[in-house]
């Protein structure tokens, strides 16, 4: 059965989407991933969907259950290099993915989690407020 | 009417051909509908001048009471030419319709004195009223043809003019809207944003209004839809040239602007992508104090 390979970076996650998704690959990725987040106390994981061309309502609210779910556990998702036409898409279908961080390629992604991580270890020293 | 009655039209329009025209242009002339700021006499002249030969060429070859036939071609392809100019030229419905219309009465007034027998004087009139009624409105049909064209070709041209998006500086895109924003220009804009987003790697796009008349709910809606789609992409927007008029009827329409930075001018819109962009405005070091101030405060490093 064909998966989604998640690659580790150092303490982020790497999942570069590069099929066309279809609901049971995207359900396989969102275990798998959650799973992987767990097992390795990843940080951050950043998704590619540079490679998307085509995006519905369901892999919409699957990239903002990701989100959602990895922020439970406590790691920041990014996604990006989103194409102009699945931007368009989602915006049309009511997903604006509120939740989600957004970048326009991979190396922005990784600054912006290093740039995310640094705070939140600024916070940790600080204490909770 | 069949072909075997026989018609003094082709005749009448062979023998009073000079005459014919010489009224006809009078008629034209006197006509209201002339309008001699758009179209010289000479011209008038010569359309008149042709469409009479087409006309009588026509008109001999028979079928009279049926303007589609082949033979009426060269008056139908002369009558498309003279209606598109017109059109062009800004000629009303009524002043391009006169033009064939204006012939009856001339044409007529040679009937009565040609043809002496009531009956057959009715006959030839009804067959030419039926002819000219019908390429006047033929003419009417290219005239409005031809506007609706050139309403389509205006349309297309202005949504291309109006989504122009220009680099401010490396990584700052700029956006300035002009006119009503509807759901095609909306997805005009959008599109090329984000194509020009993906081009350039543009971390800011600033959308500029002040060339936007009126912002109601459908209209804020689309800014919002623009400015989430940029976002998705992994860019921010920055609004800007909100008037203060336009500010309250925001407010007052109970739009939630507040998922997204406004600025009154596209200067301070500027200045705030600048700084995101780390970067700083300075004055040189001994230039005067002119007029120009600095777009935020300058950075003094003594």
């Amino acid at each position: 059965m064909e998966r989604i390979p998640i690659l580790k970076m150092g303490g982020y996650l790497l999942v570069s989407i590069q099929v066309d998704m279809h609901d049971r690959l995207a359900m396989q990725l969102q275990d798998d991933l959650t799973s992987k987040i767990a097992e390795t106390c990843a940080q951050g994981v950043l998704i590619d969907i540079s490679s998307l061309e085509m995006v519905d309502s369901f892999i919409g609210r699957m990239l903002a259950n990701i989100a959602a779910m990895s922020r439970v556990l406590d790691a920041e998702t990014v996604v990006v290099g989103m194409q102009p036409a699945v931007a368009i898409t989602l915006v049309e279908l009511g997903m604006s993915l509120a939740g989600v961080r957004t970048a326009l390629n991979v190396e922005r992604g990784m600054e912006l989690l290093s740039a995310s991580r640094d705070a939140a270890e600024r916070q940790d020293d600080l204490g909770p407020r | 009417m069949t072909d075997s009655v026989k018609t003094k039209l082709p005749d009448i329009l062979a023998t009073h051909a000079q005459d014919l025209l010489a009224s006809w242009m009078q008629r034209q002339l006197e006509s209201v509908a002339t309008r001699r700021d758009l179209m010289s006499e000479v011209e008038l002249q010569r359309q008149s001048f042709e469409f009479l030969n087409a006309f009588h060429r026509a008109a001999e070859a028979g079928a009279l009471e049926d303007v589609r036939h082949p033979a009426w071609r060269p008056v139908r392809e002369l009558l498309e030419r003279v209606s598109q100019s017109r059109a062009h030229q800004g000629f009303s419905p009524v002043e391009t319709a006169t033009f064939v219309f204006s012939l009856k009465q001339p044409l007529f007034e040679r009937l009565r004195d040609e043809v002496k027998d009531p009956r057959e004087l009715a006959a030839e009139t009804w067959m030419a009223t039926v002819a000219l009624d019908a390429l006047g409105l033929f003419t009417m049909e290219v005239y409005q043809k031809v506007r609706e064209e050139i309403i389509a070709r205006q349309q297309q041209e202005m949504l291309e003019l109006s989504t122009p998006v220009v680099t401010l500086w490396e990584g700052v895109l700029a956006l300035p809207l002009i006119g009503t924003l509807d759901s095609a220009r909306t997805q005009v804009v959008m599109e090329s944003l984000l194509q020009r987003i993906v081009d350039t790697g543009s971390l800011i796009a600033i959308l500029d209004i002040t060339g936007v008349p009126t912002v109601d709910t459908l209209v804020a809606q689309h800014l919002l839809k623009t400015v989430a789609a940029a976002r998705l992409m992994g860019a921010d927007c920055i609004i800007s040239g909100i008037r203060p008029q336009i500010a309250q009827t925001i407010v007052h329409l109970g739009v939630d602007l507040n998922s997204v930075t406004t600025k009154a001018t596209l200067a301070d819109a500027f200045a705030v992508a600048l700084k995101r962009a780390g970067l700083a405005v300075t004055r040189k070091e001994g230039a005067r104090n002119g007029p120009a101030a600095p777009l935020f405060a300058p950075v003094t490093e003594r």
